[in-house]
């Protein structure tokens, strides 16, 4: 089973970010594999230890998203794709999955898992435009994944539980925080990680042009969500229950 | 990598991301616990495969005997990101399995020995102590007491131990023994022992000023009867065995415990902001800028000491002189630096809720353990022709 896995890099969260006219500001934060892309990376090492096969790692970024490619590579992904091109700077949701498309179409694929979301975009929809430019089924929020031979089952997570979801391969899916624990890359992978294959390919070498790229969406501000009030507090003196119910009225709760 | 300020001219990229990997591992699966464990008095077994698994005991091992292959360096960066996890005595728990008790089974075991005691040491499954100090023999190793006499090609040994980090839950001990009647230092050997075999007692586990989560045992050894396939290494040459040993437990020691004053370092940094007197921020008097000041300098200057000494060690060159010098300062700066913070915290570093009076009470051993302050000036003093 030939697994792709789509993984981002973006600036540590554990940093305070920065925004420059509505854009996250890139250059100097410390930058990191998305956390929520190690999933992706662990859930494909396991298949590929059942069914045998190549993890593939791509990534779209600018040239030091390199180390994110570099960091699946040490957890045991087998080789990676790096598309980088300046006129990809301001790229948005769909000019990413174009380019993600056309990087993954270069060779055989099973299956592509990614993210459900990042954790600077948090856009949540690269995965599914993914799969529709592929032309193939798309299975989300996989908290649980069992694969055979040409089909995979996988536990959806909703708000209520989760839905058994089978589909046939080659398929996306994204995977979410709960799927499984990513082991911490050895030293050993590290060091074997200098020496495993990364193509390095611009927007010419897809097929693509500068169109391809243009950003569909504009960003016209960004705010931080409201700080959360005090709250209201009732003594209960007796009426305390009655008065929750009247708050809850009127909040059209119940 | 920015972010951590360890970061110098001797580490690759590759170490980086492996300290990357360690402090992750640390983050998540360590320093939640700490409080817990430093509170229990002890940390769980499970822990040692945990990092086993991981290769993290395994650092500067070659591959074929389980390890990853890398080099002193990388071992160093193991110990200076435990450090972080806040316990120290889990932090030296490690270190004892991964360079104290360990290497001399690499350097001078059979593959026999290799495969039963290094390999499983490597994976975490079996737990490993180091038994040098007696109740009359610390600083004085020659004075060893405890014997080992041939009957046939078995060994009996007789004597006592004390002191013994994970001493009272090691599967196996790396033991010093006099085998032959006082004739200086030719009369050592060493021994690697299964602690289920018969005469082998923890008769204590000790409670100690710091280093909770650690176990430290005292050990009585009565008509312990070994195979000849105990021996470790050369019969006779236990005493200069044990001594290439200590030099690598002091350099991982030392710099386990520098790490630990940069971790204090930087909580006394982060008070400094937060804690305002007499309308400012503490570090806005000139006494606490100028103590923080010199607090990152020694620190400074006591890593380079011992990474310029890891790095020889790492090419090949037995500096026991600059070792021995690393040791020495850093150890003091360690502990000049837990008192500091002391002071920066006031009164908030005396309760036990706040973890500055663990790292004043764990980093006390340094100046003692692996060899005192005091022997460090006397080796230092000898090779200056004194
Ligand atoms: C030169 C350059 C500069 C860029 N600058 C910015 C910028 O300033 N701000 C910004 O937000 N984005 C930037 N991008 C990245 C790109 O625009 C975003 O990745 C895109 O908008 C996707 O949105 P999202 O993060 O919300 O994806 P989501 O749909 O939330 O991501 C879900 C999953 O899709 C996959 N995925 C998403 N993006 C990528 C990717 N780039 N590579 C591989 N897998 C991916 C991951 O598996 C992820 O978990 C830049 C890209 C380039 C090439
Ligand atoms: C928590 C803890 C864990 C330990 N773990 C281990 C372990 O796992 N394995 C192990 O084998 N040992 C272990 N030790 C023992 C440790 O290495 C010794 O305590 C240390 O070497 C000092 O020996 P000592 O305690 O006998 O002190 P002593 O040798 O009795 O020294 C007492 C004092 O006299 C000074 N002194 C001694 N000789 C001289 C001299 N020639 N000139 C000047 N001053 C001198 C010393 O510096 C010291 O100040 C541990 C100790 C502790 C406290």
């Amino acid at each position: 089973m030939n697994v792709v896995v789509l993984v981002k890099q973006i600036p540590d969260p554990a940093n305070p970010y920065e925004l420059v006219d509505g854009r996250l500001k890139r250059g100097v934060a410390q930058k990191v594999m998305d956390p929520g892309d190690e999933y992706g990376v662990e859930a494909a090492l396991r298949l590929v230890d059942q069914f045998g096969g190549e993890v593939n790692v791509i990534s779209m970024g600018p040239a030091a998203a390199m180390e994110a490619i570099r960091r699946a590579l040490s957890m045991g992904a087998h080789k990676g794709v790096l598309v980088t091109d300046d006129a990809l700077g301001g790229a948005d949701a769909l000019a990413t999955a174009r380019v993600l498309a056309a990087a993954i179409k270069r060779s055989e694929f099973d299956l592509v898992i990614a993210g459900v979301e990042s954790t600077d975009g948090s856009t949540g929809v690269v995965p599914q435009m993914v799969a529709e430019l592929l032309g193939v089924p798309q299975s989300t929020f996989a908290k649980e994944i069992e694969a055979k031979d040409s089909s995979l089952t996988i536990k959806r997570q909703t708000a209520a539980g989760y839905d058994m979801v089978e589909c046939p391969l080659p398929a996306v899916i994204t995977v979410t925080a709960g799927v499984n624990e990513p082991r911490y890359p050895t030293f050993k992978g590290i060091m074997q990680a200098k020496s495993k294959p990364v193509d390095t390919v611009s927007l010419g070498d897809l097929g693509l042009g500068g169109d391809d790229a243009k950003p569909t969406q504009s960003v016209d501000a960004v705010n931080p969500a409201p700080e959360r009030g005090a709250g209201e507090k009732f003594e209960d003196d007796g009426t305390g229950a009655a008065k929750v119910a009247d708050l809850l009225k009127q909040l059209k709760v119940i | 990598m920015s972010q951590t300020e360890i970061r110098s001219s001797f580490f690759t990229e590759e170490h980086d991301a492996l300290r990357a990997s360690i402090r992750a591992f640390v983050e998540k699966e360590l320093t939640p616990h700490a409080e817990e464990w430093e509170a229990a008095g002890n940390f769980p077994d499970d822990v040692f495969p945990k990092l086993g698994k991981n290769g993290f005991l395994g650092l500067s091992y070659p591959q074929e005997v389980g390890g990853q292959g890398g080099d002193y360096l990388s071992t160093l960066v193991l110990k200076e990101e435990m450090a972080r996890c806040g316990s120290g005595g889990l932090a030296m728990a490690v270190a004892v399995q991964t360079d104290m008790a360990t290497p001399p089974i690499h350097k001078f075991g059979t593959k026999e020995q290799v495969d039963e005691y290094l390999k499983p040491a490597i994976q975490g499954t079996k737990i490993a102590c180091l038994g040098i100090t007696e109740p009359d023999a610390g600083s004085d190793v020659a004075n060893i007491q405890t014997t080992g006499v041939k009957d046939g090609s078995d060994w009996v040994i007789n004597g006592r131990k004390i002191f013994i980090t994970n001493g009272c839950r090691a599967h196996f001990c790396t033991l010093v023994v006099r085998t032959d009647q006082p004739s200086g230092y030719n009369g050592f050997s060493l021994f690697l022992v299964p602690t289920d075999t018969p005469g082998w007692q923890v008769t204590r586990r000790l409670d100690k000023l710091g280093m909770h989560s650690s176990d430290t045992a005292e050990i009585v050894m009565e008509d312990m009867r070994l195979p000849a396939g105990a021996l470790l290494g050369e019969e006779g040459k236990g005493f200069q065995q044990i001594m290439w040993e200590l030099q690598g437990e002091r350099l991982v020691g030392v710099a386990g415990s520098i790490a630990g004053a940069q971790l204090t370092f930087e909580r006394c940094l982060a008070y400094a902001h937060e804690r305002t007197t007499f309308g400012k921020p503490i570090g806005k008097h000139q006494v606490i800028a100028h103590k923080l000041a010199t607090m990152a300098s020694e620190i400074e200057a006591a890593r380079r000491l011992v990474y310029d000494a890891a790095w020889k060690f790492n090419n090949g060159a037995y500096p026991v002189k600059e070792i021995s010098m690393a040791k020495l300062y850093g150890a003091q700066v360690a502990c000049r630096v837990a008192n500091e913070a002391m002071q920066i915290f006031g009164g908030a570093s005396y309760m036990m809720e706040v973890p500055i009076q663990r790292g004043w009470r764990d980093s006390r051993l340094i100046r003692i353990g692996g060899g005192t302050d005091e022997v460090m000036r006397e080796i230092i003093a000898k090779l200056k022709g004194l």
